[in-house]
């Protein structure tokens, strides 16, 4: 099929691809950008392993359109680290925690946290849990990756108020 | 990659209805958190889809003039769930889409793309019929108005006919005013599951409370289409709040629904849970509008 010009913002950076109409928004980042932290796991939006952030909201991006993202602002687990590749507090915490073992599943469990320790608001275990639970994980039972992502919003918010 | 043969791509309504008339077979995609499983399954691999994703004229809510609520169709589940006018006038409604898939699926997944889908266990739908919500369906030629009780037509079939779009659900003021309701899911997992059944009811107190001036009970997969109990609401409007209200209800609606066994549950299992779902549902929305058993 024609491919097709689409802009958008990746990782704070404006970015022109040319695109078959038929791509995912995974196979974009993956094959164009060479954004590796998207990881196809189910390809049917269940597993969450290839989450990223579009305009803010948590979204599969193996069920998304590439076609769609004309316009966006999309945010990939490679937008956290810094240049030299230090490791953020929430990356940080999930090494701290034990919150990885095999690790496939963690840059969509970022991801997904984002939204929470990006957030003002107060979110119990419970409430971590809900905003979690489009992403599997196989190794670690959960509980550890609730408990980085807890301590994280924690200390923001601690820093936050002083 | 997806095997679509042709991705047509719409920059206005109007456009993309032109489109649906020049392309009778190919299929709208909206949120596509089910279209684009089943193009990856093979069922509907190689056929033509009009994306709709990007027309935002079809996203949003908004209170018309006469207290009616617009919902456009586009409108995201999680939208809808924080979306002021649903939290402040019917709360069933944002609480029931929340329990969609997982917080993914319920950014893309839309809730015209929800009732379209004609299928029985769609969580936005039992919350719908309850608030006898209204249908603007349009196409080239114009628009029409139709009830969405007279929507689904069986399983995965509606009443969509060719060239038509859906654009607009309205429910009316009369509908929500004054109403209290719950919404039950009932599935194997609390997220990323599909109902086993689900069950929404809202009810209307007479002025002293001590009475059901008006109860509307709707269930998904009690029948091959979300339906709604209007027999059992016949014969429970007026009753007296009391003990034996609640097994009434659930004696009553046996009469409305239609579960059968799947590998899901079986059809005994289904019963059990619409009478128990109907207690439940029934007497958490009497107390919620201030009755008394």
């Amino acid at each position: 099929m024609k491919k097709q010009l689409i802009t958008c913002t990746i990782n704070g950076k404006l970015r022109e691809n040319y695109i078959d109409p038929r791509a995912s928004l995974s196979d974009l980042l993956r094959e164009e950008e060479h954004l590796q932290s998207i990881k196809h796991g189910c390809d049917v939006g269940e597993c969450g392993a290839c989450t990223v952030i579009v305009n803010g909201e948590p979204f599969n991006s193996c069920i998304y359109m590439a076609l769609w993202a004309e316009g966006k602002d999309i945010r990939t687990l490679e937008d956290l680290s810094d240049e030299k590749g230090n490791l953020s507090d929430i990356q940080q915490s999930f090494v701290d925690e034990g919150a990885i073992q095999c690790g496939f599943c963690t840059p969509g469990f970022i991801m997904s946290a984002l939204p929470i320790i990006e957030s003002d608001e107060d979110f119990t275990r419970e409430d971590i849990r809900k905003k979690l639970s489009g992403n599997f994980c196989r190794c670690t039972g959960y509980d550890t990756i609730v408990t980085a992502v807890e301590k994280t919003h924690n200390k923001r918010k601690a820093e936050k108020s002083k | 990659m997806y095997d679509f043969n042709n991705i047509y791509q719409p920059k206005t309504v109007r456009e993309a209805l032109e489109m649906k008339k020049a392309h009778p077979d190919a299929l709208f995609l909206a949120g596509g958190s089910d279209i684009l499983i089943q193009c990856r399954e093979g069922k509907l691999a190689g056929r033509d889809v009009i994306s709709i994703f990007n027309l935002d004229e079809l996203r949003g809510v908004c209170l018309e003039e006469d207290g009616t609520i617009l919902i456009r169709p586009m409108t995201s589940f999680s939208h809808i769930t924080n979306h002021p006018i649903i939290q402040k006038y019917i709360p069933t409604l944002a609480y029931a889409v929340d329990q969609i898939g997982g917080p993914q699926i319920r950014n893309v997944g839309t809730i015209g793309g929800n009732i379209c889908n004609g299928v029985t266990s769609a969580d936005s739908a039992t919350t719908l019929k309850t608030y006898d919500a209204i249908l603007e369906i349009a196409s080239v030629d114009g628009i029409r108005v139709a009830p969405y009780s007279t929507f689904s037509l069986g399983a995965g079939r509606v009443d969509l006919r060719e060239g038509e779009m859906l654009t607009g659900i309205r429910v009316k003021k009369d509908s929500y005013e004054n109403t209290f309701g719950n919404y039950i899911k009932y599935s194997m997992r609390r997220a990323m599951d599909i109902a086993t059944l689900g069950c929404s009811l809202n009810v209307r107190l007479s002025d002293d409370k001590k009475k059901i001036d008006r109860v509307r009970i709707s269930y998904g997969v009690a029948g091959p289409v979300p339906l709604r109990a209007t027999k059992a609401e016949a014969t429970l409007q007026g009753a007296e709040i009391n003990s034996e209200l609640l097994e009434k209800a659930a004696l009553e609606v046996m009469n409305d629904v239609n579960p059968r066994n799947s590998w899901r549950a079986s059809k005994d299992f289904r019963i059990q849970l619409i009478k128990e779902l109907t207690r439940r549902t029934l007497k958490s929305s009497v107390e919620q509008a201030g009755g008394k058993f």
